[in-house]
């Protein structure tokens, strides 16, 4: 295997996916954890351009990653303003914390 | 080749420290420079105006938003031991990473067979026109988003007012 710009982009894509995976999955803070969610999505926005590039659609490619780059910041617009107002009234933001159904 | 190995390697550099940070404000300022790379990454793949709206929508206005939400939710220690165990968490990661690698990957790498492809004004505008509805819903919530993000501060000083008051 030749070592391209494709490939090596493609192998930024899997060990961005894997390593924000890994960090969602053992995250306690509620804005660490849409850190984390954004990183995954700029994995995810690269592997569409790729994915356009490789198949020959580059144009549908693009497109797909413009609406996830749209759909990505509201995402984090509502993922931060629920933080704030989970910190507001519950007074943290550790999701062990707030898991209130267990009382 | 070398600065194509450089860009991948920062921005998985960036990543990582961006997840390793104790400091919410470090941790946001590593996310935006992984953003930057990814964004120089998308450039040279041969889409500038994805790469544009991503450097300034990803390296701009989220880490705007982070620095905001930060000051406003105030300095928190969070206990670091993680929910589920770091075994598991490997465990599952290695599968998702190996399906990627081995199903989904040679589906990509396939060249679809020749068709005219129109520009991506004719498929933001005629392809996926339902799409580009969508977001614009999308953008609206976002606004109201906003309004969350800010809303119950000013009662919250109101409250503070009073109290001084009294």
């Amino acid at each position: 295997m030749t070592l391209t710009a494709l490939n090596i982009f493609l192998g930024l894509v899997v060990c961005l996916f894997a390593v924000s995976l890994y960090a969602l999955l053992i995250t306690r803070n509620l804005i660490k954890m849409v850190v984390v969610l954004q990183i995954l999505v700029k994995a995810a926005i690269l592997a569409f351009v790729l994915a356009g590039r490789l198949r020959g659609q580059e144009n549908l490619g693009q497109s797909m990653a413009l609406t996830i780059i749209v759909a990505d910041t509201i995402v984090a617009v509502l993922g931060l303003s629920l933080a704030v107002q989970v910190r507001k009234h519950f007074g943290t933001l550790d999701l062990k914390k707030l898991n209130t159904l267990r009382r | 080749m070398v600065w194509y190995i450089l860009i991948a390697l920062g921005g998985l550099f960036c990543a990582v420290q961006a997840i390793r940070a104790e400091r919410l404000l470090t941790s946001a300022l590593w996310l935006a420079g992984t953003s930057a790379l990814v964004s120089v990454a998308i450039y040279l793949l041969g889409s500038p105006q994805v790469a544009a709206v991503e450097l300034s929508v990803g390296a701009g206005l989220v880490t705007v938003l982070f620095v905001f939400a930060i000051n406003l939710t105030g300095k928190q220690a969070v206990d670091e031991r993680s929910i589920i165990p770091k075994p598991l968490a490997w465990i599952l990661i290695g599968v998702s990473v190996g399906a990627l690698v081995f199903l989904l990957l040679p589906g990509i790498v396939t060249k679809s067979p020749e068709y005219l492809e129109p520009g991506l004004a004719g498929i933001l505008w005629g392809t996926r026109r339902l799409d580009l509805w969508l977001q614009i819903v999308m953008l609206f919530s976002g606004v109201l988003g906003v309004l969350g993000l800010l809303g119950g501060r000013g009662e919250e000083s109101v409250l503070q007012e009073g109290e001084k008051k009294s």
